[in-house]
């Protein structure tokens, strides 16, 4: 029994017990340190299972507590899982090494290491789903994962983070016990909740409308984690007044993780045969995605706050995911895949970008922000690389989805999509461009003018986020990669 | 070196060449005399390669794979030759143009206009030099968002509604109608290379063949074609080094460029012959030909003035190319020359006027000849050459592509070439009468520009006259692009 | 479909709507989360429900039987309620930091509350 063997395990186990720890210590500065350190151990564990995928050693499965699944639960590691899980690790130890002094200026003194425990609880609990090869674990990390933000989001400056969190609750809450109802249906069925176990006895019960019940509640309750148009509402208000840490953090992992969960549930779960040609959620689907990016792309374009901006930019690249997801190619699927990753790295850095922001300026209402471009240039400089990565242009992270989406689209035949897609993005053009002028093309407010960067540690891993937008869009061997390999994998049958 | 080094070099000079000007912003006469030194450095590459090129050489170099199947890598074919080598003999005389302009008008934040400038032309290298469509698209959008802190500079109201336009009709055409295109291309197609003789044939049928054409045509919307060209005439809010840049080297040539490269590389001429959708582009070409030269007779203001007229100079290019004749094509290779060398003199000239004496306005020019004597004369070898009258530049292009309509009887091409030189004429030569023959106006007490404007109005006039004497060298590259040899 | 024989069916839908609907209608933040909490608890008696198995025994080791009734549902259902005490627990605390900065736990009273400060920062 080797470290390696119980790589899947520590990827959870690690930062849930430095959790307590954190706040057992008492000293904040402390807990920044151990949460940190919790991080790196949690990425060095999920690498080791990426490279073990990378070097085709095919799923991975971990019984826990030595119960041999169906009966125990397991994890499975498979390209899709460990792409995912390395996100999400990735961006847990990109916005700890960011937090100290973000979380110092933002975050009451008294909660801070209240802060690091709730951070790496979602950490440990987004890890869970993206590992766990049992439908009822998957339930309990997202109760987890999801407790631990509504604290999270709360700890916001403004009073109204707590309504804010409080709303997410109540949504997020009724989408999980929705899963909940979905899973005792499937349950009721099969008698089994192992994934696998449910890939192999799901297809001959799939006339029985209980089952087809189950398929609606689970979707259904997916789609209002993931944010999905129209059960979006938690999302603006969640993302806007939580500290930026918090915002960077989810933004870049939370509604991924959920992705990742239908992804998992539609076509490893149910397979496509049921899901899609049978139930065709992707009538559903398609329309839901394809309003979703133009309307929210839309109201993003007038929205005064940044991160309000963004964050309702969040909900428009969601519907860009569930549009592969609906077009249910393998095409599509692995357009959805590649902007999954994309879309944390953009989002990641234009989040921490405006952290910054926050930082120097104290609020980032676009008002206040006339030419900071010269003010902060390396920080604008970074947000700048983020927006155009959004965008979509040439040689970003960005430019590699929108080019898989439209092939997935070409390939079906379908025009109007393509339109939808070319006019979200000439939308989101709208919305960033509103920040460039402003931030270069205005003069700053007498009496502001000259340098005024943000420290290093905020900037080292803005810049190191946004140059990774910059790589993946020209070396796309790891995120196409693995979409292609994870395609391979939810086409070619069971998890 | 060899040449793929030459090439690799080609490109990372312009960039390289920028992030040393940005890291020099503190030291003004270093950062001044890099952007002299980058240029020439530029030029010396190009020349390097050109003898391999003319010998039948295609030097190519793949930089990586982006994604399966394509590729970012370059290859040296004429047409891209021909490209590359007006824009960087243009490049060092805009250098020394834009740094005089820039002194004399008092112009702030020049690091960063030093810095985007060289960036636009490696963006154009990159346009020139690409092998397929995916680097051409990569190249041409660097031009587009390096060119936009250009003509946003003066950053007031009028110069952000400008950049606005110009910025909105570029990416919307780019994104929402080219990138369609390349993908339809790839999807129909398989590959993304550009091939003597075309990848398209045989792939979609002449109905999608038409729409396809027409994808591009106005997805690449720096070629200016009507009714997409609005941000031509908004551009004008840039200080006049960017006009003269856009308007002669970097922008619509790479507009014009790529649209020849899609023409001749992805559909080929044999295709184009067949699709009935060429007589409809043809015809569009002519229009926006007629109606730009027209709405150009109307405009008092020079640069306004200026910009229709390359609006209409543009659809020579695609005219010529449409005419799908050899010859014509030829006229069309070289138009790419003639009219940059010829209207960079037109805009250089009329920067010197608003840098010397505040003029904007044509009916301002009176007697001008007399106080800008250079200047003026330099205006007059460039507004001769756009009518296309010998030995100036723009007679050689002209008489190719005339003499390409005559080989395959296009009557209405003849008629719409002679029409527009008509056209032409009646623009220009009341400027050049104004500033000779009419009084001067009251407000006239001032000298010519500073000398390194005049210089470079100079050396780019000479370079108008001296293409119709030594135009060996164009006109063998232009003879060597696929379907452009009698 | 005999009714008798749906009964439990019939109580976890009666149940569920009538916690979804007090959490949709309902503007007292504390009486929302007791809609949350009794649209949790209409699940788990569905759960638990599900699992007798008929003429089964308690599923417990040590009386003879020879058919028991499944044990599963009732841990899934142990941990489900643990979830939900720690929603409500979190929910709550929510609730009483939300009195705290806005003096009341009414929505419309919040929302008011916060237009104004909006319009007074404008």
């Amino acid at each position: 029994m080797t470290l390696s063997d119980q790589l899947p395990i520590l990827a959870v186990v690690v930062p849930l017990l430095a959790s307590p720890l954190c706040v057992l210590i008492g000293n904040r500065h402390a807990a920044w340190l151990i949460a940190l350190l919790a991080a790196v151990g949690a990425f060095a564990a999920s690498a080791g299972l990426l490279l073990a995928q990378l070097q085709g050693a095919g799923p991975v499965s971990y019984a826990l507590g030595d119960w041999a699944p169906p009966i125990g639960i397991e994890f499975r590691v498979d390209h899709l899982s460990a792409l995912v899980l390395l996100i999400v690790s990735a961006m847990a130890v990109w916005v700890l090494a960011y937090a100290r002094r973000s979380v110092e200026a933002e975050v009451a003194q008294d909660k801070q290491t209240g802060l690091y425990a709730a951070l790496l609880l979602v950490h440990a609990g987004l890890a869970g789903i993206v590992l766990t090869g049992d439908a009822f674990n998957a339930f309990v990390f997202l109760e987890i994962s999801s407790l631990a933000s509504y604290a999270l989001i709360s700890m916001g400056r403004d009073r109204r983070a707590l309504t804010a969190a409080f709303q997410y609750l109540v949504m997020g809450t009724l989408g999980a016990t929705f899963i909940l109802i979905g899973i005792g249906f499937l349950y009721m069925m099969t008698g089994t909740l192992n994934m696998a176990d449910l890939a192999e006895r799901l297809p001959a019960l799939s006339d029985t409308r209980t089952i087809q019940a189950g398929f609606a509640f689970i979707s259904v309750g997916i789609a209002l984690k993931l944010a999905m148009f129209p059960l979006h509402l938690w999302l603006p208000n969640a993302y806007t007044y939580a500290p930026s840490v918090v915002s960077a953090f989810l933004a870049a992992t939370a509604t991924k993780v959920a992705v990742y969960l239908m992804l998992r549930f539609v076509f490893s779960v149910f397979g496509h045969d049921f899901a899609i040609a049978h139930m065709h959620l992707d009538y559903l689907l398609l329309p839901l995605a394809a309003i979703a990016v133009l309307l929210l792309s839309l109201v993003a374009i007038f929205q005064y706050d940044l991160k309000r901006m963004l964050a309702y930019s969040s909900v428009a690249q969601v519907g860009y995911m569930l549009m592969g997801l609906a077009i249910a190619t393998p095409l599509g699927v692995t357009a959805s895949i590649v902007h999954l990753f994309n879309h944390a790295l953009m989002k990641g850095a234009l989040f921490l970008a405006l952290g910054a922001v926050m930082w120097r300026v104290g609020s980032t209402h676009i008002g206040q922000l006339s030419g900071i471009g010269q003010r902060m240039p390396w920080t604008m400089g970074a947000f700048l690389l983020g927006g155009l990565s959004l965008i979509g242009v040439p040689l970003t992270a960005g430019f590699i989805s929108k080019w898989y989406l439209v092939s997935a689209a070409i390939a079906q035949g379908w025009w109007w999509l393509i339109l939808v897609i070319v006019i979200s993005s000439l939308l989101a053009v709208i919305y960033i461009w509103r920040v460039v002028e402003t931030a270069w093309f205005t003069p700053s407010p007498n009496g502001t003018a000259g340098r005024a960067e943000a420290p290093l540690s905020l900037l080292l891993p803005t810049w190191t986020l946004a140059l990774a937008n910059l790589y993946f869009g020209i070396d796309t061997s790891l995120s196409v990669g693995m979409a292609e390999a994870a395609v391979g994998g939810l086409f070619g049958g069971a998890p | 070196m060899s040449q793929p080094d030459l090439l690799a070099l080609a490109l990372l000079l312009p960039f390289a060449g920028a992030l040393l000007i940005a890291l020099l912003g503190r030291q003004p006469r270093l950062r001044d005399a890099l952007v002299l030194i980058v240029p020439l450095a530029l030029l010396a590459t190009v020349v390097q390669l050109l003898p391999a090129v003319l010998g039948g050489a295609q030097p190519s170099l793949t930089l990586l794979q982006v994604m399966p199947g394509l590729t970012l890598s370059f290859s040296i074919e004429p047409l891209g030759m021909l490209f590359a080598a007006v824009a960087a003999l243009l490049w060092p005389a805009a250098s020394l143009y834009s740094i005089g302009y820039l002194k004399a008008n008092r112009e702030k934040h020049q690091t960063r206009f030093h810095a985007c400038f060289a960036i636009s032309i490696g963006g154009a290298v990159g346009v020139a030099f690409a092998a397929n469509l995916l680097t051409l698209f990569i190249s041409y959008e660097v031009l587009t968002l390096a060119t936009y802190p250009l003509v946003a500079h003066k950053a007031d109201t009028k110069a952000l509604r400008g950049a606005r336009i110009y910025l909105g009709v570029l990416l919307s055409t780019s994104i929402g109608l080219l990138l369609p295109a390349i993908l339809w291309t790839w999807a129909a197609a398989g590959t993304l290379d550009f091939r003597p003789g075309g990848i398209l044939a045989g792939t979609l049928d002449n109905g999608l063949l038409g729409i396809l054409l027409f994808l591009y045509a106005y997805g690449i919307g720096k070629a200016a074609l009507m009714p997409l060209h609005r941000w031509l005439p908004a551009a004008m809010v840039a200080p006049t080094p960017v006009s003269a840049l856009l308007h002669a080297v970097a922008v619509v040539k790479a507009g014009v460029f790529s649209l020849l490269k899609v023409l001749v590389y992805v559909f080929g001429i044999d295709l184009l012959r067949e699709l009935p959708a060429s007589t409809w582009l043809f015809a569009l070409a002519a229009a926006s030909i007629l109606i730009a030269s027209t709405i150009a007779l109307r405009q008092d203001n020079l640069k306004r003035r200026l910009a229709y007229s390359t609006v209409s100079q543009l659809s020579y290019v695609l005219l010529g190319a449409m005419i799908l004749a050899p010859l014509s094509l030829l006229g069309a290779a070289l138009h790419i020359a003639a009219h940059a060398f010829g209207k960079i003199t037109l805009f250089f000239a009329a920067g010197a006027i608003y840098t010397a004496a505040h003029k904007t306005e044509v009916s301002q020019l009176g007697g001008i000849g007399y106080r800008m004597p250079w200047t003026m004369t330099a205006f007059s070898i460039g507004a001769l050459s756009m009518i296309g009258l010998p030995p100036l530049a723009g007679f050689l292009s002209k008489w190719y592509l005339l003499g390409g309509a005559w080989q395959s009887e296009h009557y209405a091409a003849m008629l719409v070439i002679t029409i527009s030189t008509l056209l032409n004429a009646a623009y220009f030569v009341p400027i050049i009468h104004a500033a000779w023959f009419k009084p001067a106006d009251a407000h006239s007490d001032h000298g010519e520009a500073p000398p390194s404007i005049v210089a470079a109005l100079l050396f780019t006039a000479l370079l108008t006259l001296l293409l119709c004497f030594s135009y060996e060298i164009p006109l063998q590259l232009a003879q060597a692009i696929p379907g452009g040899s009698p | 479909m005999e009714l008798p024989g749906l009964f439990n069916y019939w109580v976890v839908v009666v149940l569920m709507m009538a916690g979804f609907y007090v959490v949709i209608e309902q503007g007292n933040l504390v009486k929302k989360l007791i809609g949350l909490g009794l649209f949790q608890a209409s699940v788990f008696i569905f759960y638990i429900s599900i699992g007798k198995v008929a003429d089964g025994a308690p599923p417990i080791l040590g009386d003879a039987a020879e058919l028991y009734s499944n044990p599963l549902p009732h841990v899934l259902i142990l941990t489900a309620i643990v979830v939900g005490v720690a929603t409500t627990a979190v929910g709550l605390s929510l609730i009483v930091r939300i009195h705290e900065q806005y003096g009341s736990v009414e929505e419309d009273d919040i929302h008011r509350a916060d237009v104004q400060a909006d319009e007074d920062e404008a």
